[in-house]
């Protein structure tokens, strides 16, 4: 059960990483953050957030164009 | 942080379009924990503009998808600039595109940092009240001072 969730949807690139940054920066470390984008782009780009930043993609799913992530802050 | 990873940025265009690269790698690379500089000069200081104008025109750009075929001969019509400014904008608008007001805002907030280039100041007869409050001027030395110890280095 995510603790915050984002609502990326019908931004574009690199907004929903910018907001999703953002609130990450406000959570405390084990906390999860959900997102929904509707960016394509986005499946590919929170693979590379995750792995760069060290928080981890626990979720990632696509269901009606709407893709879904779940991320654990480090 | 000790190890941090660092971005060095020249930009050296003024066009809307041209605005885009340097702000979208530089606020991600700052989502990613990177240091991040720019280097603003030439053309690129209309970026730094606290009342920037920055516009977009299809002439000597064939690359650009137009909603309608346009010859070169409209396309230097006046007001065809302006015009093509609007659409983009627009267009950029209802993609979900950040503006570059916004781009630059989020810029700020992450401590990208922005050096103007002072020649480029002195060449156009700017003043550094038209530009940005907390911008740094500085030369050539400097940004070679930040690219040396950065991982990667653009020129746009």
């Amino acid at each position: 059960m995510a603790d915050i969730t984002l609502d990326a949807k019908g931004l574009n690139c690199p907004l929903p990483i910018l907001r999703a940054k953002k609130a990450l920066k406000e959570m405390a470390a084990g906390q999860i953050l959900a997102i929904e984008a509707t960016d394509p782009g986005s499946a590919k780009d929170f693979e590379s957030f995750c792995s760069q930043t060290g928080n981890e993609l626990v979720k990632a799913s696509e269901a009606n164009n709407v893709y879904y992530y779940e991320i654990r802050k480090s | 942080m000790a190890n941090q990873k660092k971005l060095a940025i020249i930009a050296t265009k003024g066009t809307l379009d041209f605005a885009y690269p340097p702000l979208i790698l530089g606020t991600t690379a700052a989502a990613l924990d990177y240091d991040v500089t720019i280097f603003w000069t030439f053309y690129g200081l209309q970026v730094l503009k606290k009342n920037r104008n920055l516009k977009i025109s299809p002439l000597g750009n064939p690359a650009m998808p137009m909603p309608v075929p346009m010859p070169v001969l409209v396309q230097v019509l006046p007001g065809m600039e302006d015009m093509a400014t609007v659409m983009m904008k627009q267009k950029m608008a209802s993609k979900g595109v950040a503006s570059i007001d916004d781009l630059m805002e989020m810029a700020i907030e992450s401590d990208v940092k922005m050096i103007a280039c002072q020649m480029t100041v002195d060449l156009f007869d700017f003043k550094h009240s038209e530009l940005m409050d907390g911008v740094e001027y500085a030369g050539a030395a400097r940004f070679f001072e930040v690219a040396q110890d950065a991982d990667i280095v653009l020129f746009i």
